[in-house]
């Protein structure tokens, strides 16, 4: 079972300078971002791989350079092997080559990573939004954007916190002569 | 005021290039918007669909609206505190889910699970794949118009649930499958439950089967709708019956096999054609397999404690607390800080009622996992619903979506 994952690790590895890691029994290859399109082409036509199960992104803010790793994970079914990928992305210019022309099922992966991390994907015919609405600023699943919490509300910063909302008028928004009610 | 709605028009013609064919920005075909509120979308879920008379020429899928973020929120917490928001995720597979983020975090910090834990896990599990299945058959047979079935299939779910409020204390997000175990050993009455759900559930699937697997209405709506290939299927990454039924013998629970599921003797029903209707027959045919792997479960439980012994990740039992200061410890430590899981990504895939559910979980050597991601099933298989609605009627299409059995709130997370 192992050695068609063993032949096709040492090709990628021979062919294309990859590095490789194991963990817990994960075979994982680092590869640069250019050459994702052909090792998985290669690795679809000459080693079975004919399922990408997942497709997803990682952000390792202020922790390693370059910032993004874009985790590929292709699956052999008859045996059973997995083959995880790694295509570490630059903030500066985050794109990668879509790899939608090989496994089809890339396309909204791929549209998951550009709209929760802000990696964008070359080739891809329909880059958009799919989990948030189109006119949201930034991408949620960056390492930069806190997760948010509520501030608990006590009698002490209840109108602190409650002013801090969008929807909530402010008592400069309010009318002249209009007085703000106490809650 | 023209110019304003000249303005919106040119907008969302350029919105709908390379979504739909030349003929519809020509107008030559209609488009028609199904959902976000529809009944029959099993949630919200928007189709865009491009008709030629009443077929389908392209279906586009719109999804999102159940958006939660869980994944981010994930990252904010410990280990332990994370396993709440788990169950909410795929909402008809609340134990599968605990066991797909368990077997994670097991394998992240390498830890062992005693066989009666294991051997509960897998009989909560099955329950589940049923009681999830009958949601399904429910909901289908109410697409297609088959009204009592719904009725029936959810007077047999609670019975289900019920087990579950019994062994954790809430029918639905019970959390009780633990990482190292369970939260308890489940109460004496627990076997009897079981057992008696097992013996009298199979002729309440031939009751459904009666209804259904002949009935010409149900054939026709079913039979040769939305067919796919399996190398199809396989290459949009389906799993799970929506495979199956394409005639691909691949189940998890056999080529990988988790939490003891070796040593119980089942089948996994394969269908031919690949359609609306053997999809029907493999979910029908999976509730037995279930029941039997339940049964041999029961047969074979193991007597022995339910949560790992490795005081390092699994807090202390409370008898401990008020003798063993170590104990106390531990409980501090656990609670409040939780425990620090070794650098590394692990994937762990379980077998769930719509497919291949994964949980990937990236640690970075901290209290608090630094990436979770949920390989979904229902976000894999909706995708291909663009493929499978193709050229298909429009009255069909309520039959397409329901037999790819899909969870909105799994699909968009």
């Amino acid at each position: 079972m192992k050695e068609k994952l063993n032949k096709a690790v040492e090709t990628i590895k021979e062919k294309f300078g990859a590095e490789e890691h194991v963990f817990r029994g994960h075979v994982t290859l680092i590869l640069n971002r250019e050459d994702i399109v052909p090792v998985c082409r290669m690795l679809r036509d000459e080693f079975d791989f004919q399922k990408l199960t997942d497709e997803t992104a990682v952000d390792y803010y202020q922790r390693k350079t370059p910032r993004f790793h874009v985790v590929y994970q292709l699956h052999s079914i008859e045996e059973d092997l997995r083959l995880w990928l790694r295509a570490p992305v630059p903030e500066e210019d985050p794109f990668i080559d879509s790899i939608v022309d090989v496994y089809p099922n890339a396309n909204w992966y791929e549209r998951e990573i550009w709209d929760l991390f802000g990696v964008r994907f070359k080739g891809h015919p329909n880059l958009k939004r799919i989990m948030l609405a189109e006119e949201w600023e930034g991408h949620p699943l960056r390492k930069d954007i806190p997760v948010k919490v509520e501030e608990t509300r006590f009698s002490f910063n209840w109108e602190e916190i409650d002013l801090g909302k969008k929807y909530v008028k402010r008592e400069q928004d309010l009318p002249p002569g209009e007085e703000k009610e106490d809650i | 005021m023209t110019t304003i709605h000249d303005e919106v028009t040119e907008v969302s013609l350029k919105e709908l290039e390379g979504l739909v064919s030349e003929r519809a920005i020509k107008g030559e075909t209609m488009l028609l918007n199904m959902g976000p509120q529809h009944p029959s979308t099993h949630g919200v879920l928007r189709l865009l669909l491009e008709l030629d008379g009443e077929r389908i020429v392209t279906c586009r899928p719109d999804i999102g609206y159940l958006h939660t973020g869980i994944e981010k929120s994930m990252e904010g917490k410990s280990y332990q505190k994370v396993e709440v928001m788990v169950d909410r995720i795929d909402y008809l597979n609340n134990m599968g889910n605990c066991l797909a983020y368990c077997l994670a975090v097991e394998k992240l910090v390498d830890l062992d699970v005693p066989p009666r834990a294991q051997a509960i896990r897998v009989i909560l599990c099955e329950l589940q794949r049923i009681a999830s299945h009958l949601i399904w058959l429910a909901t289908q047979a109410l697409d297609l118009a088959a009204q009592s079935v719904f009725l029936y299939c959810f007077r047999e779910r609670e019975y289900i649930l019920d087990i579950f409020e019994m062994v954790g204390g809430h029918r639905m997000m019970a959390t009780y499958i633990r990482p190292g175990g369970l939260w308890r050993d489940v109460p004496v009455e627990f076997e009897e439950a079981v057992r008696d759900f097992v013996d009298h559930f199979p002729a309440r699937i031939q009751q459904y089967e009666n209804l259904l697997t002949e009935n010409p209405l149900f054939i026709d709506r079913t039979k040769g709708i939305a067919v796919i290939s399996g190398e199809d299927a396989i290459s949009w990454g389906m799993t799970g019956p929506s495979l199956r039924g394409s005639d691909v013998n691949w189940d998890i629970r056999k080529v990988r096999p988790y939490s003891g599921y070796e040593q119980y003797d089942f089948e996994v029903p394969v269908g031919k054609n690949g359609d609306v209707y053997d999809r029907y027959i493999i979910r029908i045919q999976e509730m037995r397999e279930s029941l039997k792997i339940i049964k041999q479960a029961l047969d074979k439980l193991p007597y022995g404690p339910v949560r790992s012994n490795n005081r390092k990740f699994v807090p202390p039992p409370r008898s401990e607390l008020g003798v063993s200061m170590e104990a106390v410890i531990h409980h501090f430590k656990l609670w409040t800080e939780g425990f620090q899981a070794p650098e590394g990504a692990v994937y762990v895939p379980v077998s769930s009622p719509r497919g291949e559910l994964g949980v990937f979980l990236e640690s970075d050597g901290s209290a608090k996992p630094y990436r979770v991601h949920w390989r979904v099933p229902s976000f894999a298989n909706l995708q291909a619903i663009q493929v499978l609605a193709k050229g298909h009627l429009i009255a069909d299409l309520v039959a397409i979506i329901g037999s790819i059995d899909i969870v909105l709130g799994d699909v968009d997370r």
